[in-house]
């Protein structure tokens, strides 16, 4: 049963073809052969889930069961989880209990789902290949000698080696969409607002946003009903209303009109995988959809800009990390300079400290306009650009990332290697818009990820294109579990 | 655009970090080359563009000066390092 997704499996517990307990158990099992090899879960709550999933079981013989009842689920571990230890891949946090649950893991709670356990992730959400992790390296479960993407990664991996039915994870600049495409799966990053960032770890406030790895679209729709919505608590949510994200699945496509960034189909974009986007994109012609070409002039500026920004916000983010009020505080501080410091470089990472000193060297005096004002002026263009191709189409296609995930440890010389992983998913979240990656073939046997980006608020439209494109192809079904 | 040993000792202090001889040199090398990267933002003229903060220029939310919340802080302070009659201990200030 544990091959299924998170739809079908609703509707089996709604049938009764078994129970949340049965189910439950079973993933239980899965993940004790498969995770000390996979290491995708850094926290595994058997007691908690099991007797969630005893009072969803009683909550349906009640009559009382939505959708999501019963179904066990993986929160990425940012999440905070009141009880549950929530380290963020840190040493700084790998004693943090939160006192309280994030609003997006009370929303499923009220919805009934089991929580399986908490999955592995980049320090602090930074990187691009989960190796970052104070947990060390999640592995691909399509071949264990290459990386899941990141930082997701331990989302990506339990959801596509079939862990769990479907994961929370967030995205500030990929962090969704390359884990997906690299594992074979699904991944949605709501528009920026969309759900809450109550009880999220922060990384960069103005690009961080929760969202859903799962097997298909389908699935996402019903994980996106749980989670969108305004929270008074997060004063960047967002008050326009949240829908029934499964209520468009199936509207044909007829009429859709497609654009295809020029910029995305460029030099360092691998041939097989170019092959498999257009491919896919020819599939959406016969669905009725139209192609056109768009310019996004300023695209190759995004990763520049961005790694002002998001290192800009982080370092501002942590600087709550002095020893203080929680987590790690080094051992016989002589004084509270020497507390502060030992604390922060013994318990950050190395990419983590890189980057907190990228960002306070942006901000610092001489250097906040050459650096930061022109980076929120690049993104202010980015945002321009994806207007008025807006103006032109409905949704916007390309590959997720310019190749297949790739080993681990052989992008770790140097950072800006690992940077320009994201070079055709940053974009997206500087200008705060929804975007999706979805399973589009296959090279060499590693799946090759497709990016759909909508307008903003657009999450049941993007839903829709990539469930009528699942519909007609089986490339989600692929699964590297035997 | 590099930076030099001096330049990582001073973003270094201002961060609170402390960093052995060997991963200054790393830092040295890798923020420089991060600095390159983000200095392709200047092969663009923004002179007469409005910075953007947030993607949808959006403000403030204001709310009611209002108490919403109840005072948990034996809760909160559970998980601190060192505390004392519901004060949060550090090292001596102030001699």
């Amino acid at each position: 049963m544990i091959e299924l997704g998170l739809a079908p499996l609703s509707r089996a517990l709604a049938k009764g073809e078994f129970s949340s307990v049965e189910l439950t158990q079973a993933y239980l099992q899965k993940i004790a052969q498969e995770n000390s090899d996979l290491n995708a879960y850094v926290t595994v709550c058997e007691e908690l889930a099991l007797s969630q999933a005893r009072a969803a079981d009683e909550a349906r013989s009640q009559g009382n069961a939505g959708p999501l009842t019963g179904i066990p689920i993986a929160h990425k571990d940012l999440f905070c989880t009141k009880g549950i230890r929530t380290a963020c891949g840190s040493k700084m946090l790998d004693n943090f209990i939160a006192p309280y649950d994030a609003t997006v893991v009370e929303n499923f709670i009220k919805a009934g789902t089991v929580t399986l356990g908490k999955t592995n992730m980049d320090e602090f959400a930074m990187g691009s290949s989960n190796e970052t992790s104070f947990y060390g390296p999640v592995k691909n479960p399509w071949n264990r000698n290459l990386v899941p993407g990141g930082s997701s990664g331990g989302s990506a991996a339990a959801v596509a080696a079939r862990l769990c039915a479907g994961a929370t994870a967030t995205d500030t600049g990929g962090s969704i969409r390359q884990p997906a495409s690299f594992t074979g799966i699904t991944g949605l990053k709501p528009t920026y607002g969309r759900v809450s960032r109550w009880g999220m770890v922060a990384f960069a406030s103005s690009l961080d946003q929760a969202g859903t790895m799962t097997q298909s679209a389908e699935d996402a729709a019903m994980m996106l009903n749980v989670m969108a919505g305004l929270d008074l608590k997060d004063s960047t949510s967002s008050d326009s209303a949240a829908e029934d994200y499964t209520k468009d699945l199936d509207k044909p496509l007829a009429g859709l009109k497609i654009g295809i960034p020029t910029q995305h189909f460029s030099e360092g974009l691998n041939a097989d995988v170019e092959k498999c986007i257009r491919d896919a994109i020819a599939e959406f012609e016969k669905l009725g959809a139209t192609v056109k070409e768009v310019s996004l002039d300023n695209s190759h500026l995004s990763v520049s800009a961005y790694y002002v920004i998001a290192p800009a916000e982080a370092s501002a983010n942590l600087s709550r990390y002095d020893g203080v009020r929680y987590g790690y505080r080094c051992k016989n501080p002589v004084n509270l300079e020497d507390m502060y410091k030992r604390t922060r470089s013994e318990g950050f990472g190395t990419e983590v400290k890189r980057r907190i000193m990228v960002g306070t060297y942006a901000l610092s005096a001489g250097y906040y306009d050459a650096y930061y004002i022109k980076a929120q002026k690049i993104r202010r263009l980015i945002k321009n650009d994806f207007q008025k191709a807006f103006e032109e189409v409905d949704v916007i296609m390309g590959p997720t990332s310019p190749h297949t995930a790739f080993a681990i440890g052989s992008k770790n010389d140097d950072p800006v290697t690992m940077y320009l992983e994201d070079i055709y998913t940053i974009a997206v979240n500087l200008a705060g818009l929804p975007g999706m990656s979805i399973p589009a073939g296959l090279v060499n046997g590693l799946p090759v990820g497709l990016q759909i980006v909508g307008k903003d608020f657009a999450e049941a439209q993007l839903l829709n294109v990539a469930h009528k494109f699942q519909q007609a192809t089986d490339w989600h079904t692929k699964s590297p579990v035997k | 655009m590099s930076i030099e040993l001096d330049d990582v000792e001073n973003i270094a202090h201002l961060a609170r970090l402390d960093l052995t001889g060997k991963e200054k040199e790393e830092a040295a090398s890798s923020i420089s080359n991060i600095l390159n990267l983000i200095d392709q933002m200047q092969s663009v003229n923004t002179d007469d563009v409005t910075p953007l903060a947030h993607a949808f220029d959006a403000v403030q939310r204001l709310r009611e000066d209002k108490v919403t919340e109840t005072n948990q802080r034996d809760e909160l302070q559970k998980i601190a390092p060192e505390t004392d009659q519901g004060l949060f201990l550090v090292p001596r200030v102030i001699e």
